[in-house]
């Protein structure tokens, strides 16, 4: 299997009763297995693009392809279970175990109860949560980071082509974030997955993307990996954003991004 | 007291002629009220417009509304069945737009996600998180129409209310105590049980 590719093509939304386009005309192409980050403060549209890909976001003009058939093209409930989703308010379903909420896809998709039981075992060995202890609680008794590990398991189930973060770290605390962080660079390194990945914490972004992609008020304002923004910072924005040109911060990321890195094999 | 020993097969064979009454008038009740509710919590302006409505209808007196069933479809089982059925609409309806709102807005998000269909997504998340609430409703419904359906005596001659009028008419306070305590033990159990139903939905 080969991972996705993800093209934007001139992508514009724009919610009702609102007097600008949430996303305003966005081109990017994704794929290969790498890990984009889409970075930006609230309200810049990197979750509405993001949404944009499984099509819990309309556009309003331009495309958006996924292995080169626009989206809007393909059935809508198929093209979700292809695609990995993960969402800051987890989401994970509260009347069910862990293990069903981890096999809500594969049984979606109609696979074997055995097979189905042995992909959860096998996740929940990935996200570094023993089996016998947590297939069967219920999401109540969870820590936020175990929650999020049992939400990323769940997104990855079904071995999608495609992978969506919204935020996902943004509501654990920081030492479990740090750890997902560890086990998310351990897991796409095992997955052949195209990860888009949403976050308005520069240091997150460093420390995780192949490539950053900073965006403002609905457009990107460079899309480069993470050194060359420090480097060759394109607008002014992404200059403050990264702090270029202060060579404390600059070793400061490299230091973490290795870190994480290094203790992720 | 006498009478209810001295009749416990009849107090018995007419309440369970009222409890079936009333789940029958609740099964059809529920028929209509969960389409109603679901179409007021994903239109959200519907929503006080309908419950209003059904609010309204809640107070009219009941023998007022039995008198123009009556009318309708003449005496028997048809109008009361038609005036609980009626009554029933507001509590559920309500339950069932306070339960679907209530349901985690991340766990409907990642279920369409994910990628269930719009089917899917209401019964395998929103109906089953907003579960508790929904029998919370049936539970309520229930009592008001156990205490409702005594009407049933006067307009149909079903159920525990026959005693009561029948008590009445022949100046017999001992079936009209007979009638209304077997109404109220049937409140009672059915409120404890539903409860106990709720509260295992809620686990």
């Amino acid at each position: 299997m080969t991972p996705a590719t993800i093209v934007f093509d001139g992508v514009v939304v724009r919610y009702p009763n609102s007097d600008r386009n949430a996303v305003d005309g966005v081109s990017l192409e994704l794929g290969g297995g790498e890990l984009v980050v889409i970075l930006g403060p609230s309200g810049c549209g990197k979750s509405t693009l993001l949404r944009t890909v499984n099509r819990l976001v309309n556009l309003d003009a331009g495309r958006v392809l996924l292995d080169g058939s626009d989206v809007t093209q393909l059935d809508t409930v198929q093209l979700r279970r292809g695609i990995g989703y993960v969402i800051q308010a987890i989401g994970l379903f509260g009347h069910m175990s862990v293990a069903q909420n981890i096999g809500v896809v594969p049984s979606l998709l109609g696979w074997k109860p055995a097979e189905i039981a042995r992909r959860v075992d096998e996740l929940l060995e990935l996200v570094g949560l023993d089996p016998a202890r947590y297939r069967d609680r219920r999401p109540s008794q969870l820590s936020g980071g175990e929650a999020q590990r049992i939400g990323v398991a769940r997104a990855i189930a079904a071995r999608p082509r495609a992978l969506l973060m919204d935020e996902p770290f943004g509501a654990v605390d920081v030492v479990a974030r740090t750890s997902l962080q560890r086990e998310l660079i351990r897991i796409v390194r095992e997955l052949t997955t195209t990860t888009l990945f949403v976050t308005h914490d520069v240091d997150e972004a460093f420390r995780l993307a192949d490539r950053i992609v900073v965006m403002r008020s609905g457009r990107i304002e460079q899309a480069a990996p993470p050194l060359e923004l420090f480097d060759n910072p394109a607008t002014e924005y992404v200059r403050d954003l990264t702090h270029a040109g202060d060579d404390v911060y600059r070793r400061y990321f490299l230091h973490t991004r290795d870190q994480l890195r290094s203790s992720a094999q | 007291m006498n009478y209810l020993f001295s009749h416990a097969a009849r107090v018995a064979a007419l309440s369970l002629e009222h409890l079936e009454l009333v789940a029958v008038s609740l099964a059809a009740a529920a028929v209509v009220a969960i389409p109603l509710g679901l179409w007021a919590s994903r239109q959200r302006r519907v929503a006080p417009w309908l419950l209003g409505v059904l609010g309204a209808i809640y107070t009219i007196p009941s023998l007022a509304l039995l008198a123009v069933l009556v009318e309708l479809f003449g005496l028997g089982f048809t109008p009361i069945f038609a005036a609980l059925v009626v009554y029933a609409q507001f509590m559920l309806a309500r339950n069932v737009v306070a339960g679907i709102n209530a349901v985690d807005p991340a766990q409907v998000d990642a279920a369409r996600g994910l990628g269930m269909s719009p089917l899917q997504v209401l019964l395998r998340v929103e109906f089953p998180q907003a579960l508790p609430i929904l029998i919370g409703g049936v539970r309520v419904a229930a009592i008001a129409l156990i205490s409702i359906a005594t009407l049933g005596g006067y307009v149909g001659g079903v159920g525990l209310g026959v005693l009561i009028f029948n008590g009445l008419t022949l100046h017999q306070p001992q079936m009209i105590v007979a009638g209304s305590l077997a109404a109220c033990l049937l409140a009672i159990a059915a409120d404890a049980s539903l409860r106990f139903v709720e509260r295992r939905a809620a686990a």
